[in-house]
């Protein structure tokens, strides 16, 4: 059995970690609420956005906007939104599996896959698998900025207007509540219909000014609105399960805690009943 | 019959600032004013500065001030995407006026560093402010 002062040393160790590990949590506690805020402030816009491009998409439009047109998906594009930093779960992993299961469903169709990432997460991640990585971006911190994302948005949406990308599609963590974050994969391009059963006829919008200036004001703040709510929303969630990792680290360590507690007085108890045996013997003795 | 409500949702980058239904939507179009009653034709705009009076169901009005941004009218749906959303009440008088002022002094300081497009976009969009705070202070 292991002495009591190595088993001391080591209480002291995970004692330590303890100490870290529950102000991570706090820290990620605080920090969720304004992520959450910031998400939610911005929500409606997006969802609204969302259901006016499903409306345009379903309609009978006199200027066909390159993108409503759909193409065969010979080669796909795919925004994977990440965290820049580790320790919050399997949140990154799992939405890597979603991505690679899609991806892989898309290459077995005969279609080519290509990333662009956000994160260093991710970065990492593709890189390592040696997918094709055309545009990265990371270290957005807390707030993140339209204009530092814009670029790498950019290089996408070039790429499907110079039809090297057939399909677009954003993937990040939608956050559910605090202890579910679903990873989901939103179809940017061509635009999304609308399951809007209220207007199958044929019909065409008015337009004030004109068609090609208002489509294409629109279409990108859309592309934008889109790309950074999912940001928004990632963040949202790289807090809440960094906070929920934490807490479950700390309770780990509480618990390990106990553990050695026990194994140390258990330890302390034989050397006392030891040195009492000796002592008793060596009385015996004389 | 006819349709007597139709549902308005009015959303800006940072907030939802009405959703509901209403009888009459009154905003300022690119092109000039435009009402919209239940029932309109599909109708896609973009919005210039200036302020969006809503009839609600059953009565009662809300103005809104609007920054710019575009607006899609569906016979059942409306919505207005704003750039920036403020509510009459909660706009700053004295503050609408000052960057009145300062835009306008701007405009006829005739110096080549003012760039005039800025200036005037600064002018109509605190000209727009004016007209709702009077518009929810009559």
């Amino acid at each position: 059995m292991a002495g009591g002062k190595e088993i001391k040393s080591k209480i002291g160790s995970v004692q330590n970690t303890q100490k870290i590990t529950s102000a991570m949590e706090m820290v990620a506690a605080s920090k969720m609420r304004r992520a959450q805020d910031s998400m939610a402030a911005s929500r409606p816009y997006a969802e609204n956005m969302r259901n006016v491009i499903g409306h345009i998409a379903l309609g009978n439009l006199e200027f066909r906007h390159p993108y409503m047109v759909e193409r065969e998906a010979k080669r796909v594009g795919y925004i994977v939104v990440s965290t820049d930093r580790g320790l919050c779960g399997g949140l990154n992993i799992n939405l890597f599996k979603k991505v690679l299961a899609d991806a892989g469903e898309q290459q077995s169709a005969g279609a080519e896959v290509e990333f662009a990432v956000v994160g260093s997460k991710a970065t990492a991640f593709f890189n390592n698998m040696g997918a094709k990585v055309v545009s990265q971006i990371s270290g957005l911190g807390d707030n993140p900025s339209l204009t530092d994302l814009v670029g790498s948005v950019k290089v996408m949406l070039d790429a499907y207007d110079n039809g090297e990308i057939d399909r677009l599609y954003i993937v990040y963590n939608k956050f559910v509540n605090t202890m579910t974050q679903q990873p989901t994969i939103d179809q940017l391009l061509p635009l999304p219909k609308s399951d809007d059963d209220a207007i199958k006829h044929r019909w065409d919008y008015l337009y004030e000014p004109d068609a090609q200036a208002l489509l294409e004001q629109l279409l990108v703040r859309y592309t934008e609105s889109q790309v950074y709510q999912g940001v928004v929303e990632n963040l949202a969630c790289e807090q809440a399960a960094r906070m929920v990792a934490m807490k479950a680290a700390t309770d780990n360590a509480g618990d390990l805690i106990d553990d050695l507690q026990l194994v140390y007085n258990k330890a302390r108890q034989a050397s006392i009943t030891q040195e009492l045996s000796e002592i008793c013997a060596g009385a015996a003795a004389v | 019959m006819a349709i007597l409500s139709v549902n308005l949702n009015v959303v800006s980058a940072e907030e939802s600032l009405f959703s509901g239904a209403i009888e009459s939507l009154q905003i300022t179009g690119s092109e000039g004013e435009l009402g919209i009653m239940p029932g309109h034709a599909p109708l896609l705009t973009s919005l210039k500065p200036g302020m969006a009076r809503i009839v609600k169901k059953g009565g009662g009005e809300e103005v809104i001030y609007l920054s710019g941004g575009m607006l899609e009218v569906q016979p059942n749906h409306v919505t207005v995407l704003a750039d920036i959303a403020v509510r009459g009440d909660d706009l700053d008088e004295q503050a609408a006026q000052e960057a009145k002022q300062r835009a306008e002094e701007q405009l006829n300081a005739q110096s080549n560093d003012v760039d005039y497009a800025e200036a005037a976009a600064e002018l109509a969009r605190a000209v727009a402010q004016l007209r709702v705070i009077q518009a929810t202070s009559k």
